[in-house]
């Protein structure tokens, strides 16, 4: 009798406290961003649309170019670094149509957004798995734009590594979300890039000149400016899609 | 208390109202077996229950919290719909795992392989779910949103694709879910199944319940069938 009045409230405690320890406890919006980031990367490891897709057409047109143009009209250095943004550009958006493809085939998304993540989580996740996949590109073609343009680089090697970064960014914050505006629609490929090409020209255009003046030898510091555009629009962009996302993920 | 509650609860699209000011509630261990012909709008309450859609008017509560209620009302709800939600590339214990880890279950691995076993199909975990049959691939479906531990189960065609076997194992498991306390909501064409697992039957036409009361003032199925066929067909 007095051993169950002493067993009986310790066995209560004890599963009240095991209970409690698996309780579930949701994820940080850090946490599922990378989730979701790392879910998205092995996917495409495994199926490789986007990535062979978007190394294929960043090659291609490196190659397709160097025969198009006459270089000695026009210097390597003085085309190169509009012609790798623009590549840079177009092989991005078949990443970004992407992601929020796989979400849509047997409605995966219904389950993201049924999970108990903060939505700026999707849309975190999404683009830092979107950046991964333009950075690898970019990785892959600039080596390969030196050797077949003959450019010489070297020693800026690390500045052109902060213009991609900066520019990557902006490139993926935008595109992210006119991915997810887009995904459901019947013309979604068409209207990816109909909506987000011109948000892009900033980015293009402050890339592509900071760039030029890395590559022609100028001072560092005259791509500041450029840099400081890239980065404005960054900070802007990643705020304001990451909070449009919430709003039409909710609708 | 009533898990899952609904009042005047309505989505239109355009001037069409899918569902129609509808007033429910579901306590724990209670299963309300929905039934209605296509476009009755069965799958747009329970998308408006899991939080997926706003309402256009009325309002939803689940386990308390006002719909759409954000993280906290999501981490109860267990969702299962037409579609499996599942990434074909990833293996069946990934699908599930990344489901657990997004609901931030602790050992979210073993907690994966005991939903799939829940399922009888832990001996298919490493294969990637784009291998498994539509059968298989539900009961996938099932331990995904089963691995959270749901206290409420929202369940859209839930034996879609299931032999006779998945049928028994999936209707055993979720009668054991009632009995622990989750409240279900189950959208079905089957009545038999709904009837079997039901404690209250509802019917849903153009967007407004026909029909709601105790299962056990519906009788037999065949008698239960013969009234759902008048009410749908008035």
């Amino acid at each position: 009798m007095s051993a169950d009045l002493i067993t009986g409230p310790t066995v209560v405690a004890t599963e009240a406290t095991t209970r409690e320890e698996h309780r579930p406890i949701p994820p940080s919006l850090v946490t599922a961003a990378w989730l979701i980031a790392r879910k998205d990367m092995v996917v495409e490891l495994r199926t490789r649309t986007a990535l062979l897709a978007a190394l294929a057409l960043s090659l291609l047109s490196i190659v397709i170019f160097n025969f198009a143009w006459d270089p000695t009209a026009v210097a390597a250095l003085d085309l190169a670094p509009g012609l790798l943004w623009v590549i840079f550009t177009f092989s991005g958006l078949l990443g970004l149509h992407r992601a929020f493809g796989v979400e849509q085939a047997d409605r995966a998304m219904d389950a993201l957004l049924g999970a108990p993540i903060p939505r700026t989580a999707i849309y975190a996740g999404k683009a830092l798995g979107n950046l991964a996949l333009v950075l690898l590109v970019q990785l892959v073609s600039i080596p390969a734009a030196l050797v077949v343009y003959n450019l010489e680089i070297a020693r800026v090697i690390l500045p052109l590594g902060g213009i991609a970064l900066l520019a990557g960014i902006g490139l993926v914050a935008v595109g992210t979300l006119f991915g997810a505006m887009t995904t459901s629609t019947r013309a979604s490929e068409l209207l990816l890039p109909v909506l987000a090409l011109p948000f892009f020209v900033p980015v293009v255009t402050a890339a592509a000149q900071a760039t030029a003046r890395l590559m022609g030898g100028r001072p560092v510091n005259e791509t500041i400016g450029w840099l400081k555009l890239l980065a404005a629009y960054d900070i802007i962009f990643v705020v304001a899609c990451a909070f449009a996302y919430t709003v039409i993920a909710d609708e | 208390m009533a898990l899952v509650e609904a009042a005047a609860l309505t989505r239109a699209f355009g001037n069409r109202r899918a569902v129609d000011r509808i007033d429910l509630a579901i306590a724990g261990g209670e299963c309300l077996a929905l039934f209605g012909p296509n476009g009755a709008g069965k799958t747009t309450l329970l998308r408006l229950l899991a939080g997926l859609l706003r309402p256009t008017a009325g309002q939803a509560r689940v386990d308390g919290v006002a719909l759409p209620g954000g993280a906290a009302a999501r981490a109860v709800v267990g969702l299962i719909s037409h579609q499996t939600m599942l990434y074909p590339a990833l293996t069946a214990l990934e699908n599930v795992e990344f489901a657990a880890r997004l609901h931030g279950v602790p050992n979210a691995t073993a907690a994966a392989r005991g939903a799939l076993g829940r399922l009888a199909i832990a001996d298919r975990a490493d294969t990637p779910v784009r291998a498994l049959s539509r059968g298989m691939q539900q009961r996938v479906t099932v331990a995904r949103a089963l691995v959270h531990s749901p206290r409420v189960l929202l369940l859209d065609e839930p034996f879609t694709g299931l032999d006779d076997a998945g049928s028994s194992t999936l209707a055993e498991t979720l009668a054991e879910l009632a009995r622990e306390g989750a409240a279900l909501l189950l959208v079905t064409h089957d009545v038999r199944e709904g009837l079997a697992l039901a404690t209250h039957v509802a019917v849903m036409r153009r967007g407004s319940i026909a029909l709601h009361e105790p299962r056990i003032a519906s009788g037999e199925p065949d008698a239960f069938v013969r009234r759902y066929r008048e009410i749908v067909s008035a």
